[in-house]
């Protein structure tokens, strides 16, 4: 015993480490699993839903009125019900976090807005105007529908289609590679990640000082990094061997049915509709 | 009399990582149409020999010549000579997951017949071949994430396979596999080579050998122990014991006695 007092922590650095990986590899698997299920959105060519879904984003970016806006809301609602996808877990990935997010640069809106004042604070003396809480209105129902139609795109789509989907917006090949490769080997990286804190714990006894647990982070951080770039090598070499020349080719044909094109006049129509009676 | 063709010949070659020499003056020469184990402990440089002889790695000293041709970065520069080789040679990494770095398996199997520009309905029709020849056909949309350790094994098997190569370079196919996964994969191996095929397996398992080759190199600290037939090789005691291929072992009978001999080490 060297006599020194060390804080000990009581939330356990690696328990709450490897939770937070369990949860991070249990999202991706959730996400893997909507993807390929059965709903309506599923069964869709993924160009349209890019191109379909990103229409509603721009539509509720658009819009001058809020009604228009908590229209293409419920229009994401009803495509997230319609593809399987449950509403509470919608609510507590997106809708919470977005609205604490854009809270944050929505409130001061509500007292810096000039207008026609509705409250004032007692003390502070601040003044909220109607014009105030319109803006405030906007930003937060903008953030909330346009985080709410990319998730509904994300659980329904596998990356990779979505990915190549972009390749309809001219999004060059290396660039969807890339992302492709980094979806692959991030999920690998927490894998990795996981293991290696499960061993640490494995031969942890009692709870740890701070300075433990700092030691632990950085010790864990190098080596993780290490195995990264010497993995990085690994497929560079993996990817010449199989004729890459520094210029990748994909395989992206998808193949349009009824149902696509329906759908793609469906979503057309709708954002024609409500950029229209939202402007 | 019946001269065997050189497939590669690897003359008086070193290479180094960094200051550390992992092959050393290595001279060898491996006929056509052969089945052939390197073997040896690790770290005595079978990975980077294979890494060699798919001109992935290029030595300080020496040389290396594949069907007569010489195998240095200069050749590779040139695109024509680049996808002819990798047209005719095939290397299946030991960790499949740095292998597998495409989204699906049917991408992974896709990506070599891509990069060799071939039409898109080949390339669909030759991936779905490959991947029913394997019985791997149900796992076409999978990520390599949800893949079991045997079926990543299998994968990668057939992201080279796809292109029907002349020669195939196995990278410790077996390791970490369970026995029944081991056995299939060799099965396969004995399936697929054969006839003008050349197979060429680095492995420290010893257990097999006599399935998956004809002719045997041991390699030891980047050095050419010995060569020869399994039989002679599996025979030399003194040599595996040398080698680090087998070490003595003490045990107990049940009558109680104990004593050690060399013995063999799975994975």
């Amino acid at each position: 015993m060297t006599g020194h007092h060390h804080r000990r922590s009581r939330g356990g650095f690696i328990e709450h480490t490897i939770d937070g990986l369990h949860s991070a590899m249990d999202r991706a698997l959730y996400a893997d699993r909507s993807a390929s299920g059965r709903g309506l959105l599923q069964r869709l060519d993924p160009r349209v839903k890019v191109a379909g879904l990103g229409a509603l984003i721009l539509a509720s970016a658009m819009a001058a009125k809020l009604w228009v806006i908590a229209a293409v809301l419920l229009a994401a609602i009803i495509l997230a019900a319609l593809s399987f996808l449950s509403i509470w877990m919608i609510a507590t990935r997106v809708w919470f976090a977005t609205m604490t997010f854009s809270a944050a640069f929505a409130v001061p809106a509500l007292f810096l807005t000039p207008g026609t004042v509705i409250y004032t604070l007692p003390a502070l003396l601040w003044t909220v105007t109607s014009q105030g809480i319109t803006t405030a209105g906007f930003l937060i129902l903008r953030s909330e529908t346009a985080a709410t139609l990319a998730l509904v795109l994300v659980f329904t789509t596998p990356w990779m289609h979505i990915l190549k989907a972009l390749r309809l917006f001219r999004v060059p090949v290396v660039f969807v590679v890339i992302l492709g490769m980094t979806c692959r080997y991030i999920l690998l990286l927490l894998e990795n990640a996981h293991e290696m804190f499960e061993s640490r714990k494995s031969r942890t006894v009692g709870p740890m000082t701070r300075g433990e647990q700092r030691r632990i982070a950085i010790a864990s951080t190098g080596a993780l990094l290490s195995r990264t770039f010497h993995l990085s090598n690994e497929v560079y070499l993996a990817m010449q061997a199989r004729g890459f020349r520094g210029e990748v080719y994909i395989l992206d044909d998808f193949r349009m049915q009824n149902s696509d094109w329906l759908a793609a006049l469906g979503f057309g129509g709708l954002t024609a509709a409500l950029v229209w009676v939202g402007h | 009399m019946f001269i065997e063709k050189p497939l590669f010949e690897v003359d008086r070659l070193t290479y180094r990582y960094e200051s550390n020499a992992a092959l050393n003056d290595l001279s060898l020469s491996i006929p056509e149409a052969s089945r052939v184990a390197l073997l040896g402990a690790n770290g005595s440089g079978k990975s980077t020999l294979l890494r060699v002889l798919d001109g992935l790695h290029f030595g300080v000293a020496g040389g290396v010549r594949f069907r007569g041709e010489d195998l240095t970065e200069e050749h590779f520069a040139d695109d024509e000579f680049a996808f002819a080789f990798r047209r005719q040679v095939g290397l299946v990494f030991q960790n499949p997951d740095a292998q597998l770095f495409n989204p699906t398996v049917f991408d992974e199997v896709a990506f070599s017949p891509l990069q060799m520009r071939w039409s898109k309905a080949d390339v669909k029709e030759r991936v779905m071949e490959t991947l029913d020849w394997l019985q791997i056909g149900h796992l076409k949309d999978r990520p390599p994430q949800r893949l079991s350790g045997g079926e990543k094994k299998r994968v990668a098997l057939a992201s080279v396979l796809v292109l029907d190569p002349a020669v195939l370079l196995l990278d410790e196919p077996t390791a970490g596999l369970d026995p029944r996964s081991q056995s299939q994969l060799i099965d396969l191996l004995v399936e697929w080579g054969g006839g003008p095929k050349s197979v060429i397996i680095a492995t420290h398992d010893l257990d097999d050998l006599a399935d998956i080759a004809d002719r045997c190199y041991v390699l030891d600290a980047g050095s050419l122990a010995a060569e020869g037939p399994p039989g002679d090789i599996l025979g030399d005691r003194e040599l595996l014991q040398r080698t680090n291929l087998v070490h003595a072992h003490r045990h107990r009978h049940s009558s109680g006695e104990m004593h050690s001999h060399p013995h063999r080490h799975h994975e």
